[in-house]
């Protein structure tokens, strides 16, 4: 408890302002909040907004209750029978698998000598700078379904297949080839993150690790390296977690949107789908309110998992 | 023998060094293809492009796919350079103020106390996973009623919150001492004065970061140029570079495409090669703790 003549002392000193009621906090804040405002947070609201009508962007939205939220769980097969299965795993194996693969390469770089190290870092996060989008052309040639696509060409000299494969319009490889695509570009900003926090854990603690019983490399990472790299690893998971439901665009560029089959439709395309080619506005918002709901699920998971407790 | 402990940041290479380096070989020249592979399409001859069985490298480098780029441009009505022009005052504003903006706020929200405050984190937090698409029709229509098609504010605005950089820049600025700024209040500064003469020199790291962050978000941007603007004059580089790689199907095309992912890959290249020390060692310094 403070006294009362503490507090009158805290709030005339200069030093309250850090204490009380800072108007100037607003001030600093208006300008981002603004933009934020208008930009994210009203679009959020107007989209749960419209996910309760019918809405063609030409007439005025009439309301329905929650008929789209019922179509999309009961009536879309499409949703359920591709895109839903096909985000979790694109999701899981992107987001989840990215992040442990983001930070085996940046245990591994870090126990090289720092020329290596930042050559090899510039390598692998060189294809994230690129988001995947500008790279289609590549990877156009590189699966091109005829013998002059590069992965045909190769796997043909080398005995493997006989006849080339039609990559890009068959239904079996092109979730893998979106996931390999998706993998490719998400060692990126979290990665980088998560080669300074290794960097910078304590070389002591390694040692007393050492002396207090840690007897391998794999104790050492659990007990050692990942709790001292902990907002590390949490604005990593954070990044993984983004990066793992905005990749929809490589396979619209690749094959085309809806996708063959809806073999590699995720939800960020079926959005697209119903919202800018069938203009069913009122249904695709209702689809997006899902995604919102499962990308707060998943960071929630990473809340959990690294954020620190003592903020 | 007891286990000694791994070697972190090690000075030399050692036979450790070597195994590491051979274990993660595959993966980074895996990584590395489409880059390699980017480069040496760009200057391959027409004959090359289209050889059978398809070379990977280059083995006459010719600068024809990037006249051939030029002279596609020339008669499309609208000049390149103005493509270049857009792309450029976009970015520069986009990263200006942008960064300003996040700075002010993470400063606000890390250090000045006032009513509201953690619901505001709260809510940007939130919005970290706000994956653009899902919103972007009721932003089509903020745009359209705030009268912003076809202008560059249409380009800028929308982009200038990028709720992660927020985030990450309020991390460093939690690092700064309270005390300092204490001090500084005794000295009399005013809480502006102690942004820019005090938090903005120490976040200096975190700055860097967030460039890269906003650059990347800004320059890979082609919603705006597809839904925001319909006059061809307005939109952005990476748009019309986009488009010529998806609607040029003839023979020159390929190699036009190619010279065109090259120019839009470089400058995320030099700018990561400029900042990547400040970034990597910031995060690790100041860091993120």
């Amino acid at each position: 408890m403070k006294s009362r003549g503490e507090k009158i002392l805290k709030r005339k000193s200069k030093v309250g302002r850090l204490e009380r009621n800072n108007k100037n906090g607003y001030l600093f804040v208006l300008p981002y909040g603004l933009v934020f405002g208008v930009f994210i947070l009203i679009p959020v609201i107007l989209a749960v907004i419209l996910s309760f009508t019918n809405f063609n962007a030409i007439e005025w939205p009439s309301w329905v209750n929650f008929l789209n939220y019922i179509t999309l769980l009961t009536r879309d097969e499409v949703f359920m029978q591709f895109v839903l299965p096909n985000t979790v795993v694109y999701s899981v194996v992107v987001g989840i698998g990215g992040f442990i693969l983001a930070f085996l390469l940046a245990y591994a770089l870090s126990n090289l000598p720092k020329i290596p190290r930042t050559i090899c870092s510039l390598i692998i996060y060189s294809p994230s700078m690129t988001s995947g989008v500008a790279m289609t052309v590549i990877w156009r040639v590189i699966f091109s379904g005829d013998q002059t696509g590069i992965l045909n060409s190769w796997l043909m000299s080398l005995g493997i297949i006989n006849e080339p494969i039609i990559w890009l319009i068959s239904e079996e490889y092109l979730l893998p080839i979106v996931i390999i695509i998706g993998l490719w570009s998400s060692m990126g900003v979290g990665f980088l993150s998560m080669i300074a926090g290794i960097l910078n854990t304590n070389q002591e603690l390694y040692e007393a690790a050492a002396i207090d019983g840690v007897k391998n490399r794999f104790q050492e990472v659990i007990y050692i390296t990942i709790p001292s790299m902990k907002p590390q690893m949490y604005f990593a998971a954070v990044m993984s977690v983004v990066n793992a439901f905005q990749n929809g665009a490589v396979s619209t560029l690749l094959t085309g949107n809806p996708s063959p089959g809806y073999a590699a439709q995720l939800i960020v395309n079926h959005i697209e789908d119903y919202g800018f080619l069938r203009y069913e506005m009122g249904y695709a918002a209702a689809v997006s309110v899902v995604l919102l709901l499962l990308v707060q699920l998943f960071s929630k998971g990473a809340d959990r998992l690294f954020a620190s407790k003592d903020e | 023998m007891a286990y000694r402990g791994s070697k972190i940041d090690p000075k030399k290479m050692g036979k450790d060094q070597v195994k590491i380096l051979l274990l993660i070989l595959p993966l980074v020249i895996f990584m590395a293809l489409p880059i390699v592979y980017i480069i040496n399409h760009a200057f391959k001859p027409m004959d090359e492009l289209f050889a059978f069985p398809p070379t990977f490298f280059v083995r006459r480098p010719t600068l024809d796919n990037f006249t051939n780029l030029i002279k596609v441009s020339r008669n499309s009505g609208i000049p390149l350079s103005r493509y270049i022009f857009n792309s450029f005052v976009i970015t520069l504003v986009t990263i200006g103020l942008s960064l300003v903006f996040t700075t002010l706020a993470a400063f606000s929200l890390s250090k000045l106390k006032y009513r509201g405050r953690n619901m505001l984190m709260q809510i940007n937090q939130i919005a970290i996973m706000f994956v653009a698409t899902a919103v972007s029709i009721p932003r089509y229509l903020i745009i359209a009623k705030l009268g912003l098609v076809d202008s560059y504010l249409a380009h800028i605005l929308p982009l200038l919150s990028v709720p992660v950089a927020l985030f990450l820049v309020k991390q460093f600025v939690d690092q700064v001492p309270q005390v300092l700024i204490e001090a500084a209040y005794i000295d009399g500064a005013s809480d502006f004065h102690i942004y820019r003469k005090l938090i903005i020199p120490m976040i200096k790291p975190a700055i860097a970061t967030a460039a890269i962050l906003v650059f990347q978000q800004v320059w890979t941007n082609m919603e705006t140029s597809n839904f925001y603007i319909n006059d061809d004059s307005m939109k952005s580089l990476t748009f019309y570079m986009n488009s010529l790689t998806n609607a040029n199907n003839t023979v020159a095309g390929q190699g036009i495409a190619a010279a065109a992912t090259l120019i839009m890959f470089i400058p995320n290249l030099v700018l990561f090669i400029l900042l990547q020390k400040n970034v990597m060692n910031t995060m690790a310094h100041s860091g993120i703790k």
